[in-house]
């Protein structure tokens, strides 16, 4: 396929300064509008040429997405807010540190410098044939390059696969489910939705050419964290095939609360397995009230990959998912690593 | 409007991959259209029926006809109702998220295309063995029905055939939604190895790209096709006029009235059925048991 890199096709870039005329030009603009947050997924779609938008808007300027503010007892984490700044927040740190560690193991410094939690949650599938754009089921068309006999697809889906194969690359995703974050959306009309994350991300049975409930024109402009969870046992990993930065093959996160050795709560989310990450309600519901140990990881790690599908070349997902799921309720050092 | 919606493969070339669904909303636009004008013509036509008097005069000459003449048997209207409920779910799953309804589709979509495809088999075979094989469809020998058909939708009062088993239009119908739902049905089947069932195993290279465009942009045809179809087929077992053929299809008998007012019972002769108040076939008594069509 003949593609044109690094030369940008020409497009008009607005850069708005308030979330109202941002939504103006995406009005005016339709489906030729594009939205720019950090750029680090917007500029390989352009600079590839595979998306030609007529209009660009750069919500950088529009100060009300940025910052993070005290909210109810909780934190308001503005869209446009840098990985580092949520890396380096104090009240990140000390009571929801889950997050940060999600959001540092998303990318390099120099990466974290420019993208943001918006952009990362709501960034699109990295599947290479899509990126490609070639005319897959997620680009509008009738196939899936990634699912065929002979297709690369060791980095792809393997549970909740409808025709789509690709993975949500998010790796703030799981935290911010397990934190029971509130997404925080700007319609094209003007109102304001508030979803919980959990249900911020579809998978392609729902709608094959989304990553997330944004309909055209409308905005993410915050991302709430209520005090639910806050101070709580958290469990982040996150597996990739470079350590310096690479999107996950697995990643896993955990909120735990335990009296004495027993769970108490518990919420876990993997990613990297499925086109939206997903919350193991059934794993859930297995290991509260049961003693935090080895016998609860290994039924509880066991349930989690029931269903699974591996493609091809990604069965190494199933186990390295049962063991992420047995770490993130027992611990690294005593849950025992099987295959 | 684009009315077809391409895509470049792997080698740059182009290949078709859906209709536009634009098609849906000309579909819908269509049906509802055909509705309205038929509506209006029915309001302000001279549609002429038998007169009642004539209706009368048969009822006497034709008093060995029981009360109650079967239409269509048990197996005829289970058939009907479950391809009736397929196809519902089949337009619902397939449309609703066209038009923003989302919802996880695609599995219910190729459960119900099954159905169809299952109904559709049993209705070839028990058709074939069972009923008039040839009553539903239409030839050159009809033609003289249109024509007798069509001057009394202008009024005239005209001795030409009346119907058979089914009205022309009834039979037209049915032609129209073979050719379309066995395109729907055919495609849908081929178009299942791309996705992941119990049947089959995926293989999206069944076909070439070309091949794979084409089914995919006739099986959307036949989709919006059925769209209008089926609009056309609720407003007909709606209105007041035909709520006896729609009754029929729910009860499976019409009365004796109605066989002789709407058909010619040369064209769709009745077979009498013994039972325990049957009179012998040249009584003139009136008969209250059930008498079904000849095979």
């Amino acid at each position: 396929m003949a593609v044109i890199r690094d030369v940008m096709p020409a497009f008009e870039l607005f850069q708005p300064t308030s979330v109202e005329a941002a939504q103006a030009v995406l009005d005016r603009y339709g489906a030729g509008a594009w939205v720019l947050a950090g750029g680090l997924d917007s500029l390989d779609w352009l600079k590839d040429r595979i998306r030609r938008p007529q209009a660009v808007v750069d919500l950088g300027a529009i100060a009300e997405l940025k910052g993070i503010r005290e909210r109810d007892g909780g934190l308001e984490i503005g869209a446009m807010t840098t990985l580092t700044e949520v890396v380096r927040h104090p009240g990140v740190r000390e009571r929801y540190a889950i997050l940060l560690e999600a959001a540092e193991a998303a990318a390099s410094p120099q990466i974290r410098n420019q993208a943001t939690i918006g952009g990362n949650v709501s960034q699109d599938a990295r599947c290479w044939y899509y990126r490609a754009g070639w005319p897959c089921y997620r680009a509008g068309g009738n196939i899936c390059y990634a699912d065929t006999p002979d297709a690369i697809n060791r980095e792809h889906a393997i549970l909740g696969a409808d025709r789509c194969v690709a993975v949500n690359p998010s790796d703030t995703a799981p935290a911010l489910i397990v934190l029971d974050a509130q997404m925080v959306i700007r319609t094209a009309g003007g109102g304001e939705r508030v979803v919980s994350a959990e249900d911020y991300f579809v998978g392609p049975g729902i709608d094959i050419t989304r990553m997330t409930v944004l309909e055209p024109g409308a905005l993410l402009t915050a991302i709430r964290l209520p005090r639910t969870w806050a101070g709580a046992q958290f469990y982040f990993e996150k597996i990739r095939d470079r350590q310096v930065w690479d999107f996950a093959l697995v990643s896993v996160a955990s909120a735990m609360t335990t009296s004495g050795s027993t769970i108490e709560r518990i919420r876990i989310a993997v990613n990297g397995v499925a086109a939206r990450p997903l919350r193991l309600r059934a794993v859930e519901a297995v290991a509260e009230g049961r003693p935090r140990n080895e016998a609860t990881a290994v039924v509880a790690a066991n349930l989690a990959v029931e269903g699974a599908q591996p493609l091809g070349f990604n069965a190494y997902k199933v186990p390295l998912m049962r063991n992420l799921v047995k770490r993130a309720i027992r611990g690294v050092e005593a849950a025992a690593w099987t295959s | 409007m684009d009315i077809l919606t391409w895509g470049r493969n792997p080698w740059d070339q182009p290949v078709l991959t859906h209709i536009s669904w634009n098609l849906l909303w000309a579909a819908l636009f269509a049906g509802l259209a055909f509705l309205v004008a038929h509506a209006s013509y029915m309001i302000f036509s001279a549609h002429r029926k038998r007169h009642a008097a004539e209706t009368d005069a048969m009822e006497i000459a034709r008093a060995d006809l029981p009360d109650r003449i079967v239409r269509h048997s048990l197996p005829a209207r289970l058939f009907h109702w479950l391809m009736a409920a397929a196809m519902f779910t089949l337009l619902i799953t397939a449309f609703l998220p066209v038009v923003g309804l989302r919802f996880p589709w695609v599995t219910w979509h190729w459960i119900a295309g099954l159905t169809l495809t299952g109904s559709i088999l049993f209705h070839i075979i028990h058709a074939t063995v069972w009923l008039d094989f040839w009553s539903i469809w239409v030839g050159p020998r009809d033609l003289p029905e249109l024509r007798a058909e069509l001057l009394r939708d202008l009024g005239h009062d005209v001795p030409g055939p009346r119907p058979g088993k089914y009205p022309l239009g009834n039979r037209l119908y049915h032609l129209a939604i073979v050719v379309v739902a066995l395109v729907a049905v055919v495609t849908g089947l081929c178009m299942m190895v791309r996705i992941r069932t119990p049947f089959f195993t995926r293989n999206p290279y069944l076909f070439s790209d070309t091949t794979w465009g084409v089914t995919y942009v006739d099986h959307g045809l036949a989709g919006v096709t059925l769209v209008g179809l089926v609009i056309a087929h609720v407003y007909f077992a709606a209105r007041p006029e035909k709520w006896w053929i729609t009754k029929a299809m729910i009860l499976g008998w019409i009365t004796r009235r109605q066989y002789l007012e709407h058909h010619d019972p040369d064209r769709w002769a009745v077979r009498q059925l013994p039972t325990p108040n049957s009179a012998t076939p040249n009584s003139t008594t009136p008969n209250s048991g059930l008498a079904s069509p000849t095979l």
